[in-house]
């Protein structure tokens, strides 16, 4: 039921990439009428494609064109050509997520008023009023059929879970509990329940975790309004002497170049190639790139702070059954100083199966001290820690002029380092992770170094004033009014909860302000 | 890959071949397990060579409960024109730091701890970090491995595992 449209069609709102923020961009405008052309560099996989075995469907779905790395953090040392682990493919990263779906705190919209003054940090307050977001909140979790909101029951705990929940409770954390999830509890929304199968992060072969790839994308194709191109990588958006944007090139599977024309173009190729595409659409007129005459494209990088911890007992776990994020703690998540760091962490349960935790554990680890972790696989539990970083300047993506992609592109940078708060806050979180395990008999601890980034965030980051930013709070570029950010690559700043969520909460509501800024001709 | 050898008896095998440390024994075009359970042809590399390059796999991950079998399979690749004189090179490289430490050969130290002692004066090599990385995926990666470590794979095609202990444990 595709619509195709011209290449020469300029009434269209091109969108480029469909994840969390382009695919629902692309559904919630083709629902309102709006003719959207949505650009996906991978190709298009759905429940009966995806594999579950963890380095086949990584060759799969995972972006692995060329980057590079620098920066203090680890992960350019274990990982030097893959700084994040996210997808190429219709859905995007949506296929890979682990479901979790957490309303930003109050206080996370106001970053700098509630952290004050941080050395070293570029914090910014978003121009955002939590209270604008509550009912777009609430459609994104009915959206996504998120548990624990709505009428929606719990999932059911694992045995991962229902060691981790043990050692909290030992522990005296209160907020503890399978969390809320874009997983089923039950089937809804013409998806099954979960069938406890693992392998969230391989694509869910049940359908029962939401994606775009098989509830946004072809409902918006359905309407006849949204035509989908998979593998049509975006190379550079045109512009006209006016400074508008006209359209976007782009490469399709065979490396044949078209130009699709546009009214106005959305970019949502996440936080590493949406800055890049900027930066690589530089011209006479905006030298420094589209949208940079604040100099922040690209900046601003943000990971989360992360890291995991993952514990030994003197019996069997089997930690990769069921769900892979099967629970969280929450009483760290609050903003407390007293803790010796600004902002707050989850703890979230986590499983890998063995052939990722071989290589995750202890990335460059070897001999007994690695192989013993492995050989009490089966009595392993695992958490994952996930907080609010600091956003600086200096962390950031650039184009690396050395080294092209294979359409001769230069390829993305990323340099990272963490901030003296992200460090303190890491060190805590270990600390609080490894009590947790310890307070039910652990027997060996393992606090394991952050993988390569899957929240990637903040590179295009939203600002009440031009200066300080590259959009402003519906997403639409200071500079460039027909030109809109629709991805985490705006967010301000990244509170300590898992961003799918809100990026799919600001994509509903951009929707709405563009589809009533075309009706009144705006843009 | 590997196979298992169901031609020769454990006293032919031993009879055409030479020790090669404890663990293997190499004759022409082949190493093979000094308990005549398995058997690699080798065309590239040379025999002595492979045997040694398996021995440092297990000594970078050691698992006891893990057979030579699947260990040879993880380096078996190597055995190919292109990586041969690297490979050669390497192990070439390794006997000489044995030597260095007053053993015959790499293979010929007998204590883990020492071969241990001799891949830690190489671990920041080309070589030592290359075979490393390969036996992340080498190893790990072999199906036939997991069930060794408890891990069950896919679950999909059983129907997952709610009704099949996602929530059995029993001690917490």
């Amino acid at each position: 039921m595709a619509a195709p449209f011209e290449l020469s069609d300029d009434s269209v709102v091109v969108i480029i990439g469909t994840g969390a923020g382009g695919g629902v961009l692309a559904n919630e405008l083709a629902q309102k009428g709006v003719s959207v052309v949505s650009l996906e560099a991978g190709g298009r996989y759905l429940p009966e494609d995806y594999i579950n075995d963890e380095w086949e469907s990584f060759g799969q779905l995972a972006w692995l064109d060329a980057r590079t790395t620098s920066g203090d953090w680890r992960v350019a040392n274990d990982f030097s050509g893959l700084p994040a682990w996210i997808v190429k493919a219709v859905g995007g990263t949506t296929t890979h997520w682990a479901g979790a779906s957490l309303r930003f705190q109050d206080h996370e919209w106001k970053a700098a008023t509630t952290y004050g003054p941080v050395q070293g940090a570029n914090l910014l307050d978003w121009p955002i009023d939590p209270r604008e977001m509550d009912d777009y909140y609430t459609k994104a979790e009915n959206k996504l059929g998120v548990t624990r909101t709505g009428d929606r029951a719990g999932l059911p705990g694992n045995n991962n879970y229902k060691v981790f929940e043990a050692g909290a409770k030992a522990l005296g954390y209160e907020e503890v509990s399978t969390g809320r999830m874009a997983i089923n509890s039950a089937s809804n929304d013409d998806r099954a329940a979960c069938q406890q199968t693992g392998f969230c992060f391989q694509g869910c072969k049940w359908g029962a975790k939401w994606s775009a790839a098989y509830t946004d994308i072809p409902r918006g194709e359905a309407t006849g309004n949204l035509e989908v191109r998979e593998r049509a990588h975006v190379l550079k958006i045109e512009h006209d002497d006016s400074g508008k944007v006209t359209g976007v090139l782009y490469a399709d599977a065979d490396g044949n170049q078209h130009l699709q024309k546009a009214r106005i173009v959305c970019v949502a190729g996440n936080s590493i190639e949406s800055p890049r595409l900027l930066l690589n659409s530089a011209s006479n007129m905006f030298p420094e790139g589209l949208a940079n005459s604040s100099g922040q494209v690209g900046r601003n990088y943000m990971r989360h702070m992360t890291g995991s911890v993952y514990a030994v007992f003197d019996k069997p776990v089997k930690m990769w059954r069921g769900t892979t994020m099967a629970g969280i703690i929450q009483d760290e998540a609050r903003h407390d100083p007293s803790r010796g760091f600004v902002g707050g962490y989850e703890l979230e349960t986590l499983a890998l199966g063995l052939p990722f935790m071989a290589a995750f554990l202890d990335p460059g680890g070897w001999g007994r001290e690695f192989t013993t972790a492995l050989d009490s696989y089966e009595n392993m539990a695992g958490m994952w820690i996930v907080g609010e970083d600091m956003p600086q300047e200096t962390n950031r993506i650039t184009l690396n002029h050395d080294v092209k992609d294979q359409y001769g592109l230069p390829a993305p940078n990323v340099h990272f380092d963490d901030h003296p708060n992200d460090v303190a806050m890491r060190n805590h979180a270990y600390k609080q992770g490894m009590a947790v395990y310890e307070a039910v008999g652990a027997t060996r601890v393992f606090p394991t170094p952050p993988y390569p980034s899957t929240h990637n965030l903040g590179t295009n980051r939203m600002s009440e004033n031009s200066r300080d930013g590259v959009v402003n709070k519906h997403g639409q570029t200071h500079d460039i009014a027909n030109l809109f950010i629709s991805d985490g690559s705006q967010f301000t700043t990244g509170a300590a909860e898992n961003p799918t969520l809100t990026i799919v909460a600001l994509a509903i509501r951009q929707a709405d302000f563009i589809a009533a800024e075309m009706g009144k001709n705006n843009i | 890959m590997t196979s298992r050898n169901t031609k020769l008896t454990r006293r032919q095998l031993l009879s055409r071949s030479a020790a090669a440390g404890a663990a293997f024994v190499v004759g022409a075009g082949y190493v093979a397990g000094s308990s005549a359970a398995w058997a690699m042809n080798v065309e590239h590399v040379q025999p002595t060579t492979m045997a040694t390059l398996i021995q440092m796999a297990r000594d970078i991950y050691p698992h006891d409960h893990v057979a030579d079998e699947f260990y040879a399979a993880a380096v078996k690749g190597y055995d190919s024109a292109d990586a041969a004189p690297m490979i050669e090179a390497g192990i070439a490289a390794l006997d000489a730091a044995a030597r260095g430490k007053g053993y015959a050969s790499y293979i010929e130290a007998g204590w883990e701890r020492d071969r241990v002692d001799i891949l830690r004066g190489l671990e920041n090599s080309t070589f030592f970090q290359t075979i490393r990385g390969g036996l992340v995926t080498g190893l790990y990666n072999q199906k036939a491995v997991w069930p060794l470590f408890g891990y069950e794979g896919e679950s999909f095609s059983k129907g997952g595992y709610i009704d099949r202990g996602f929530d059995d444990i029993n001690w917490i």
